[in-house]
């Protein structure tokens, strides 16, 4: 990376586009019509956030209500609309944009060391049809919510009452359109991402030199372009079922409810991946920076990425195991499921090869990189468990599922979110945070969310079914240490928000590279100036070639003011 | 001989059916494989980070990478994996046939309650007897939405599914009662929709399906009457979860008081709530709906003449 000019140089004065991103245009406008892709990600941040915090508002209020047997804040349905509605809300407005959309959006283009997307205006739009999809999302919240969990399964959410049907009566047809529309964002960012990373990279940036993060957003956005119209059908047959009565999944109209099982499921189980993969990316690039060494089995790491994404598309069976399939498919998703163990195997494999003969530290970005390693492997495991068919059938729809997945969605994806949060956000914000607080947000987090998913794997295991308003009473106990554990990690959250905000307020500036990196977006300065580099940088060597960096470019400090290697 | 029947461990519930045994055995060989591989996986990691902890000065070097373990740890997991493919789907197909001659017993799932016939046509809700050591094979239904019959002790579960029979088949080997959940998400009560089966031997299920359709003798601990009995068909049939007793408001109107008053009825006159509206509200519920419950649909019950009797006289008693 000999050609990276890290500051402006001389004879270049600090206006036009030199001057970093943030202040490089001024006014409300000039955020609202943005075409730059750090801006775009910079609001799409702001927007996964704040859902996060509603969806973590919801998931308090659940476990709140938990806290006792029979009523304790609420009643029956005002529980079934809070658990609905954390899930959408977790799913749709925050996991699936959240590393992607935010992350991808401010970091691709400079990890590829391209001024921008392929398409910036595509990319505009893609967060407006994210706003706009959002919008219905708050406008069903607001006429009553959803009662249906995430998965809008038919024929409850379906039969309207109102026309004599037997479903819910809350309002599914806004909150399902919602989520048909932010589909569409999603599909545009895949494509702008796939045809960035095909066209866009820069002079010397090979495949092979590729950051693993841009691999596993080249491979989930070829999911997103995939898997996301099949959702998007689904949900505009479900709509017409709901508001036309045209039967298609309602028995009682003669149609099949079954098949919007496996309707579903054929987008959402992809979808996983969509959510997990960019994670693993992330976790890639911080474990590389802090052991200041190559990720061990580079291509095996990046095709396993692609490998998840060509699996992820052949195992929706495996939730439909007491549905009603044939035994002959549940065989096959059976076996086809049990491959996924492979390339997450061999990720965590290569992770911790990594640790060796590093030269480690232990800054906040690591500590939540490391624990996305102990928490991914138990979400992991816990999947054999699912895989199995005949122990899958007693655990199917218990607390044991809701602790699997959390433990791979917020254990994986949340912590590599949380993660490249902390590792990039010198980067995008120029402001360095307090290092004391991050790590107290973390270890509450980290203590909290176990306390209240390990849990879960016992209650489930003991015949807890999930989505219960109601338990018996031998269940008690466990569900109280589950709630106490929530609070903690809401308070790790809480202190997290605040270290964040503080820094923005009152953070020391970020220099170009605090880490020590060896990576190319952190060779221009924080932040990056609005076409991400001075001069176009011309890559020389691999984004964990810390043999081949030279002193300046993993220098910690501040650069002086050299030459602009002409 | 009599199987002993194998308590409840730490992590999962008793034992109650002949495919428990197995299921039990693969949950706890994956479960302590995970273990070992855990602390593992957790224990080079923690031994690397305290070795090559950064020290200052460090220079990174380049090491490179291990191809052959490379190879060995994607190729391993391949044969680990075709072994608990084949150990789960073989208990699996053994779970999922039923066997020979088994006893056919028809399960109805409406919002919110299980709804169980009985060979010789005898019906009965909320519970379900079952001779001990006898295979059975469920044929379930669902009147409305989709529900899920989940009985952790017999490690069985199978969705009912509107317009689809679906099967699950089993052999209790152990007597007790065994827990029944909904586990499939079907609205406002779905954690109260709830079953027993109760494992008894062959004498004693014979001698319940005799009993079934009449009065019982004790009521808990005292002589039955119409009310009481009445009473007990009431919760066991699952009327409590959209009929308060006790005035408060619930899905469907509170039967407090309802005996002898007029009904105010939807797109008609009001109705006196006599013994014969309250029969047909129980037989068919439809006919005649109170005003502002026109939106929540109560499925129809079946019910002999005297358990209907039973059940108009304990509403009598609620006052």
């Amino acid at each position: 990376m000999a050609s990276v000019v890290t500051s402006p140089a001389h004879g270049h004065s600090d206006h036009g586009e030199n001057v970093n991103y943030l202040i490089a245009k001024r006014g409300l406008m000039s955020w609202i019509y943005t075409l730059d892709h750090k801006r775009i990600g910079v609001m799409y941040l702001i927007a996964v956030t704040a859902s996060f915090l509603l969806g973590g508002i919801f998931a308090l209020l659940v476990r709140a209500e938990l806290f006792t047997a029979g009523r304790t804040i609420m009643d029956a349905d005002t529980y079934n609309h809070m658990f609905s509605l954390h899930g959408v809300v977790m799913v749709f407005l925050f996991i699936i944009p959240s590393i992607p959309a935010a992350m991808g959006n401010i970091i691709l283009p400079v990890q590829l060391g391209t001024k921008d997307v392929a398409f910036p205006r595509l990319n505009l739009l893609s967060f407006y049809i994210y706003v706009f999809g959002a919008c219905f999302g708050v406008y069903s919240m607001v006429h009553g919510g959803v009662d249906t969990g995430w998965t809008f399964y038919v024929p409850y959410s379906s039969s309207d009452p109102a026309l004599g049907g037997v479903g819910t009566a809350s309002s599914v047809l806004p909150m399902t359109f919602a989520a048909f529309i932010m589909g569409f964002s999603s599909i545009l960012t895949g494509v702008n991402f796939i045809a960035t990373v095909h066209k866009m990279r820069a002079p010397g940036m090979t495949w092979r030199r590729m950051p693993l993060f841009i691999w596993a957003l080249y491979a989930t956005s070829i999911i997103q372009v995939l898997a996301t119209p099949v959702l998007a059908i689904t949900l505009v047959l479900l709509m017409a079922e709901r508001f036309l009565s045209l039967g298609i999944f309602d028995p009682r109209l003669g149609g099949d409810p079954v098949l919007y099982q496996h309707f579903f499921w054929f987008y959402s189980h992809p979808a996983v991946y969509i959510m997990i993969v960019p994670g693993m990316g992330v976790v890639s690039e911080i474990i590389a920076t802090f052991a200041r060494r190559s990720i061990v089995g580079y291509m095996f790491v990046a095709m396993s990425s692609l490998g998840l994404a060509l699996v992820g598309f052949l195992v929706w069976g495996h939730h439909l195991f007491v549905a009603g399939q044939s035994e002959y498919a549940v065989m096959v998703f059976s076996a086809l499921t049990f491959l996924v163990a492979i390339p997450s195997g061999v990720k965590v494999f290569n992770w911790v090869a990594t640790l060796y003969r590093g030269s480690i530290s232990f800054e906040s970005p690591m500590l939540w990189a490391l624990s996305f390693l102990f928490m991914f492997t138990i979400g992991g495991l816990t999947g054999l468990f699912l895989g199995m068919v005949a122990v899958d059938v007693h655990l199917h729809d218990t607390y044991f599922v809701v602790a699997h997945f959390h433990y791979v969605m917020v254990g994986g994806t949340v912590m590599a979110f949380v993660g490249g949060l902390h590792y990039w956000w010198p980067k995008i914000t120029g402001k360095m945070y307090e290092e004391r607080p991050a790590k107290i947000g973390w270890a509450l987090v980290f203590i909290g969310f176990n306390q209240t998913f390990i849990t879960q794997f016992v209650l489930g295991s003991r015949g807890m079914p999930r989505r219960y308003y109601d338990y018996l009473p031998e269940f008690q106990q466990i569900h109280q240490l589950s709630t106490i554990g929530s609070w903690i990690l809401g308070a790790g959250f809480l202190v997290l928000m605040f270290n964040f905000l503080g820094s923005l307020l009152k953070g020391k500036r970020a220099p170009r590279n605090p880490w020590g990196s060896c990576a190319l977006e952190w060779q221009t300065t924080s932040p990056p100036p609005l076409y991400n580099f001075v001069h176009d940088p011309v890559v020389t060597r691999g984004p964990y070639d810390y043999h081949l960096a030279t002193e300046e470019e993993l220098s910690t400090g501040w650069d002086e003011i050299k030459d602009d290697h002409k | 001989m009599q199987p002993q029947p194998q308590p409840a461990t730490f992590q999962l519930p008793a034992q109650m059916a002949v495919a428990a045994e197995e299921i039990d055995y693969l949950y706890y060989f994956v479960y302590w494989f995970s273990v070992v591989f855990f602390v593992g996986i957790v224990g080079v990691s923690l031994y690397f980070l305290w070795k090559y902890k950064r020290r200052p000065g460090q220079k990174p070097e380049h090491v490179p990478d291990p191809t052959k373990l490379e190879l060995f740890w994607t190729i391993t997991p391949v044969l680990f994996i075709g072994y608990l493919f084949h150990a789960s789907f073989s208990a699996y197909i053994k779970q999922a046939t039923a066997a020979e001659g088994a006893m056919e017993i028809r399960v109805r799932a409406r919002k919110w309650a299980w709804d169980f016939e009985y060979p010789n046509g005898s019906r009965e809700g909320g519970q379900l007897y079952l001779p001990v050591n006898k295979p059975v094979k469920l044929v379930m239904s669902s009147d409305d939405v989709i529900h899920s019959f989940y009985v952790p002790a017999f490690r069985a579960k199978r969705d009912a599914v509107p317009g689809l029979y679906s099967h699950l088949a089993f052999t209790p080997n152990v007597k007790g009662e065994a827990q029944v959940y909904c586990a499939e998400f079907c609205g406002t009560s779905h954690s109260g929709m709830l079953a027993k089966i109760i494992v008894v031997d062959e004498e004693q299920y014979k001698k319940h399906l005799d009993e079934l359709d009449k009065m019982p003798e004790k009521c808990g601990e005292k002589p039955c009457t119409p009310a009481t009995w009445g009473e007990q068909l009431f919760v066991k049939n699952g009327c409590p979860s959209c009929h308060s007793r006790d005035g408060s408001k619930s899905l469907g109107p509170s039967l407090k008081g309802v005996f002898g008053t007029p009904q105010p009825i939807a797109g008609s006159g009001p109705v006196t709530a006599d013994e014969n509206y309250l029969r047909e509200s129980i037989l068919r519920p439809n006919a005649k709906i109170v005003e502002g419950y026109t939106t929540v649909q109560m499925p129809p019950f079946v019910f002999k003449d005297p358990q209907v009797d039973a059940i108009i006289a304990y509403l009598k008693t609620l006052k």
